[in-house]
């Protein structure tokens, strides 16, 4: 590198006056950027190769070494100065965009956005789930058997013989001809005994489904019903634990205050038999008792007609309406609304519980 | 059963102050369920008095007979009334409500001008006065009452009347006796049997010749004869009253007496004109060829089975169901003949449903009665004939008796502990048999004999009750028991929920329907003669005769239910409902299977066999817009396809694989129905059902629906973890021009088999038809995405195995890849 003398025309650019002036005049431009376009032109202008703070930095060679550090110090300043401007701008002006293209992006929220109607349950079937759950976490299993049944188990294993009065009460729909000697079963107690002829005791279990019986549809009947009876055998069960399984069952299905209430009563396959009201505060109608289903223990001739000795075993049973307990619950004052399959009714219990 | 509560107070120490709740909770207590609980005339204020009828002049010249009557209420007092009923004379006593009394309902009773007379009260009927639904007319009050005195009593206002429901076990409740007992025992005050104060009939020669030929079907038989009695005289205003209350009309004093014994003591009696009995009577089954022509007027066939009341003349009743025209009382009967009898409960309810026949008597001697109790009905009711008809009964008393004397009950005296969970001290459970009215013996082991008017007291169960009743349900404490470790719900029982979840996550909304099918439909259906879902089973009762069959397919219940949904205004609509069909194939059920003991495993095998299966099915029937139209866009209407995928959605929740090919069964449309196998077995169809169809049932076009067997479906084998790979995958695309008629399921399974294990998935992303390619065939493209576990696949192994998928779908299909 060749000495030069010291050129004070040469080197003008470099004075702390130019330099001060070429930031002022890009912090200026940058700040009157209207958007981010504007900046990014001013930018080769104010730090681009030909701006004065570049221009400057070429000048520098021209000093004299001992003054070239100091020039070069200020040069540097300059230019950061300048620098720092341009990214405070554009930071800005970056933000500005920004919000301004969320804004633009806006929609309106409440736009509906159901393309694909909703399904639902029948709360029939959410209920029975509800309910067989509740006994599931207690150990119980949930049997199942036909609706179609033979008559020995709807009636005969049940201690309702032929001439029975019970057997009459009961509404019964028979299958043609009489020698199958087939019926639609008029309650889930044939399950149980299903249940105690197919297993040993303990014996522990919920019979959920539909039952039959010949009343006509109305408000307050269908001749197509579901029923969920328990079954209890074991040794050392007492009316005791009956009443211990409905309060429970009722807290769990009908809330934390419901309790029971037990009325004698007369099932052929139980003795003692009662019928059971449960407590409902929640009644559209004020808290009252609601009369729910009917219990007792085993009759000892029903276990005998199963095979299990009464003299071991003590049992207990009972059985309430689904529909019924449907209606209480959510307050639906007409049984032809759960029967019809109306979508709207349905609808109303979506997924279920 | 009905019955006034002033009735039922003559046999126990009715507290002065109880009201209508202690009264229905003590029965309720008991076991006896109350209908109905209300204090009669409660709603009655002002004059309710006796009346005199004096004179009766008939105005003329109205649309309907109109009375002017001139009306004794008072030893100094004739009003004047118009009335319009007429079944009252000059002389009759009736009941007369003054002006400004209230009746209820709010009627107020006000002298005004009628008909051109002033009507200075009214003359009333039951219905007036709140105490009965006959509104035949104006209620004439019996001989024994007093003119000018309040009408209150004599007409029951003053009472509480109960309605009680009993149980078929508690025969002894259809009586006062028996009611009075249990209200007794519900309220904890002391009882009077009547029966004790009612003097049997001195013994003596029979009356009359009995000879039972069947003492089994019964086993006791007692009559008597009353003879003298004055035909004209009525049955007294109480009596009636009580009988009217029980909703029992009257007839005449002998046939109210023998309705109001039966009442008061639970024996049904029947009473026979002797002079029209001819010759002795036989008690027997019936004959081959009999008739009877019983009180109702009705001719009836005798069954061989059924037991009868006879004379030389033939059957003069049908015992213990309904008396014979024959022998009836009639207006100038003046000698009766009285008969109580106790028959066999078994043969008494055949003969009811027999002959559709359930009367009073039918109803008690099915329930049991007492057996004690004949001979003091007989005596009873002679008594009141005697007292009430001016009769004189004949000496002696016929009374053929084999009732069996009862056997004791043994238990265990802890047994009632036992079952209940009630730590009862042993007084307790002996005082509470002594009660009811048991006689027991023992300590450690009990011997209970019931009293005679409980036949339903037999197993030690039955004590136990007694026990619990009579010292509270309430006693009996909450204890929760603890079950054995469970196994939760069954494989089946999983996955019917998980179907039903997923087909409402997919928006179908659950539709259970009744499963009575009109075998009609079956013709619309347009299935053949042959089709086993015509083979559905009969009911024999069906509640619609229009609907006698069961379902052997979920699809009539869906259809149905569609249709009234669309009735209603619902267009869009996606159904599925999960239930049993029933299906033919059972076979005969063994016969004399008993109950006391368990079946053998040959028997219970029968038994089992003789019900029909019955397997879960789920189906989905769908109409209109599956995807509804919206600020979206267009709607896309429910199709075919739809139906296939609710079919997939089924398949793929229940863990099966599913394969799907074209099928051919009504009532789907030929060329859009779907047969739907799993492991090569077809479980079901899916698709639109055939426009003739839609038409025969009055559904819009385009209905499609899916249905399949559940229980068919094999059950999920657990299933592996797929080896999941990091590396990038090669994506390729093909697009294969095949026949039409080539299903595009076969091109995908030979793209599948002929990729091998580095394609990781496959796409159907357009079918075209068109004129670039040759008639009859279509342009199916694929996008393949093919994955290796542990390299990054290099494109040349991407395109040998797209390459070798190509191949595959050519071999098998014909298919060529598109220019």
């Amino acid at each position: 590198m060749t000495e030069y003398s010291y050129d004070p025309k040469q080197v003008a650019l470099l004075g702390q006056d130019s330099l001060e002036q070429a930031a002022a005049e890009a912090g200026a431009a940058f700040g009157r950027a209207a958007d981010l376009d504007a900046l990014a032109a001013l930018k080769p202008v104010h730090l681009g190769e030909r701006a004065p703070v570049s221009l400057a930095r070429r000048e520098l060679g021209a000093l004299p070494p001992q003054a070239r550090a100091d020039a070069g110090k200020r040069v540097n300043s300059v230019r950061v100065q300048i620098q720092q401007a341009y990214d405070e701008a554009l930071a800005a002006l970056a933000a500005q965009r920004d919000e301004r293209v969320l804004r633009e992006e806006t929609v309106d929220v409440t736009l509906p956005w159901d393309r694909r109607p909703r399904g639902a349950r029948h709360p029939l079937t959410t209920i029975t789930e509800r309910i067989s759950d509740v006994f599931v976490a207690m150990g119980y299993e949930i049997a199942e058997g036909p609706e179609m049944e033979a008559d020995w188990l709807n009636f005969d294993a049940l201690n309702i013989g032929p001439d029975h009065p019970a057997r009459s009460l009961t509404d019964t729909f028979f299958v043609q001809p009489p020698e199958s000697r087939l019926v639609l079963r008029t309650h889930t107690s044939p399950v149980q005994a299903r249940t105690m002829l197919s297993r040993t005791p303990p014996i522990y279990v919920i019979c959920p489904g539909r039952t039959y019986r010949t009343d006509e549809l109305d408000a307050t009947h269908t001749p197509v019903f579901g029923q969920v009876e328990g079954l209890v055998v074991d040794r050392g069960i007492t009316m005791a634990h009956l009443r211990g399984t409905l309060d429970h069952f009722a807290r769990e299905i009908v809330g934390a205050q419901a309790r029971t209430r037990w009325r004698p009563s007369y099932f052929p396959f139980t003795e003692p038999s009662a019928e059971f009201d449960v407590w409902f505060p929640a009644h559209r109608d004020g808290p009252r008792w609601v009369e729910w289903g009917g219990c007792g223990m085993v009759n000892p001739r029903v276990l005998v007609a199963c095979g299990i000795d009464p003299a071991e075993y003590t049992g207990f049973a009972f059985g309430m309406g689904l529909e019924r307990t449907l209606q209480f619950r959510s307050a639906v004052s007409d049984m032809r609304d759960i029967v019809e399959g109306d979508v709207r009714f349905t609808r109303a219990f979506g997924m279920g519980l | 059963m009905r019955v006034a509560l002033s009735w039922l107070a003559e046999h126990l120490d009715l507290p002065a102050d109880v009201g209508t709740e202690q009264i229905d909770e003590a029965f309720v207590r008991m076991g006896l369920e109350v209908e109905e609980i209300r204090s009669t005339g409660a709603d009655i204020r002002g004059s309710l008095v006796v009346g005199a009828v004096e004179d009766i002049e008939e105005l003329t010249g109205f649309k309907k007979p109109i009375r002017y009557c001139r009306v004794r209420v008072g030893a100094e007092e004739v009003r004047g009334i118009v009335c319009g009923a007429t079944n009252f004379a000059a002389g009759d006593l009736v009941p007369v409500a003054l002006p400004g009394t209230v009746l209820p309902g709010g009627f107020e009773i006000a002298a005004r001008k009628t008909y051109g007379h002033v009507s200075d009260g009214m003359i009333c009927s039951a219905v007036e006065l709140g105490i009965g639904a006959d509104s035949a007319g104006i209620l004439v009050l019996g001989p024994d009452v007093v003119v000018g005195t309040d009408a209150r009593g004599v007409l029951g206002l003053d009472d509480t009347v109960v309605e009680l429901a009993i149980t078929p076990d508690r025969g002894y409740c259809l009586s006062v006796r028996g009611l009075a007992r249990e209200l007794a025992h519900g309220l904890g005050v002391a009882f009077r049997d009547p029966v004790a104060a009612i003097p049997l009939l001195p013994g003596g020669p029979a009356p009359y010749d009995v000879r039972v030929e069947d003492t089994t079907g019964c086993d006791r038989f007692v009559a008597a004869v009353v003879e003298g009695l004055d035909p004209s005289r009525p049955s007294p205003q109480w009596l009636v009253r009580r009988l009217a209350t029980a909703g029992v009309r009257a007839i005449s004093l002998t046939v109210d007496v023998t309705n109001y014994v039966m009442l008061e003591l639970g024996q049904p009696l029947h009473a026979f004109d002797r002079d029209r009995v001819q010759g002795p009577i036989v008690v027997r089954r019936g004959a081959a060829g009999e008739q009877v022509r019983t009180l109702d007027g009705a001719l009836r066939q005798v069954d061989p089975q059924d037991l009868l009341i006879t004379d030389e003349s033939g059957p003069i009743g049908l015992a213990a169901v309904m008396g014979g025209l024959s022998t009836e009382i009639v207006a100038g009967t003046s000698a009766v003949l009285l008969e109580a009898a106790h028959w066999d409960p078994v043969s008494v309810a055949r003969t009811a449903r027999r002959h559709r026949l359930v009367s009073e008597a039918s109803k008690r001697f099915e329930r049991g009665v007492d057996p004690e109790l004949p001979a003091v009905a007989v005596a009873r009711a002679a008594a009141l004939l005697v007292e009430y008809g001016g009769g004189h009964p004949l000496p002696g008393v016929l009374d053929v008796d084999h009732c069996p004397a009862r056997e004791p009950i043994t238990l265990a005296a802890a047994l009632p502990a036992r079952i209940a969970g009630v730590d009862y001290p042993p007084e307790a459970v002996t005082g509470a048999l002594t009660d009811i009215g048991c006689t027991v013996t023992g300590t450690a082991q009990l011997a209970v004999t019931p009293p005679s008017w409980r036949p339903d007291l037999v197993d030690p169960a039955d004590v136990c009750e007694e026990v619990v009743r009579l010292t509270g349900y309430d006693a009996v404490p909450s204890v929760l028991p603890a079950a054995p470790a469970g196994r939760g719900l069954t494989g089946d029982q999983r996955r019917r929920r998980s179907v039903g979840r997923a087909l409402a996550e997919a928006g179908y909304v659950e539709a259970p329907a009744y499963p009575f099918v009109d075998p009609a439909v079956y013709d619309a259906f347009g299935l053949e003669l042959g089709d086993p879902r015509r083979a559905g089973h009969l009911l024999a009762n069906p509640i619609s005769e229009q609907e006698p069959a069961m379902r052997t397919t979920l699809l009539p219940g869906l259809l149905k239910t569609l249709a009234r949904n669309l009735t209603r205004g619902q267009r869009d609509l996606a159904l599925f409902e999960l239930g049993l069909v029933f299906l033919p194939g059972a076979a005969r059920p063994p016969q004399h299977l008993g109950v006391d003991r368990r079946p053998d495993p040959e028997q219970t095998a029968a038994l089992l066999g003789s019900v029909p299966p019955q397997p879960w099915h789920v189906g989905v029937a769908l109409s209109g817009q599956r995807r509804p139209a919206g600020w979206w866009g267009a709607g896309e209407a429910a199709c075919w396809a739809d139906a296939v995928e609710a079919a997939r959605v089924v398949a793929s929740t229940a863990g099966v694989e599913l394969i799907v090919r074209a099928g051919s069964t009504p009532p789907w449309h030929p060329g859009r129905c779907a047969e739907l196998l799993a492991d090569r077995l077809v479980v079901g169809w899916a698709g639109e059902l055939h426009p003739a169809v839609l038409t025969r049932l009055d559904l819009p076009r385009g209905v499609c629906a899916m249905e399949l067997d559940l229980d068919a479906l094999p059950p999920p084998a657990p299933a592996p973890a797929p080896a999941v790979s990091a590396f990038p995958p090669a994506l390729l695309d093909v697009a294969l021009v095949v026949p039409v008629e080539v299903p595009a399921a076969e091109v995908e399974a030979a793209l599948r088999d002929g990729a091998g294990g580095l394609l990781e998935s496959l796409q159907l992303f357009d079918v075209f038809t068109g004129a670039q390619l040759a008639p009859g065939r279509r342009s199916l493209a694929y996008a393949l995405k093919l994955r290796a576990p542990d390299r990054t696949l290099t494109g040349e192994e991407a395109t040998t195995a797209r390459d070798a998928a190509v191949a595959e779908a050519a071999r098998r299909t014909g298919a060529t890849l598109r220019a």
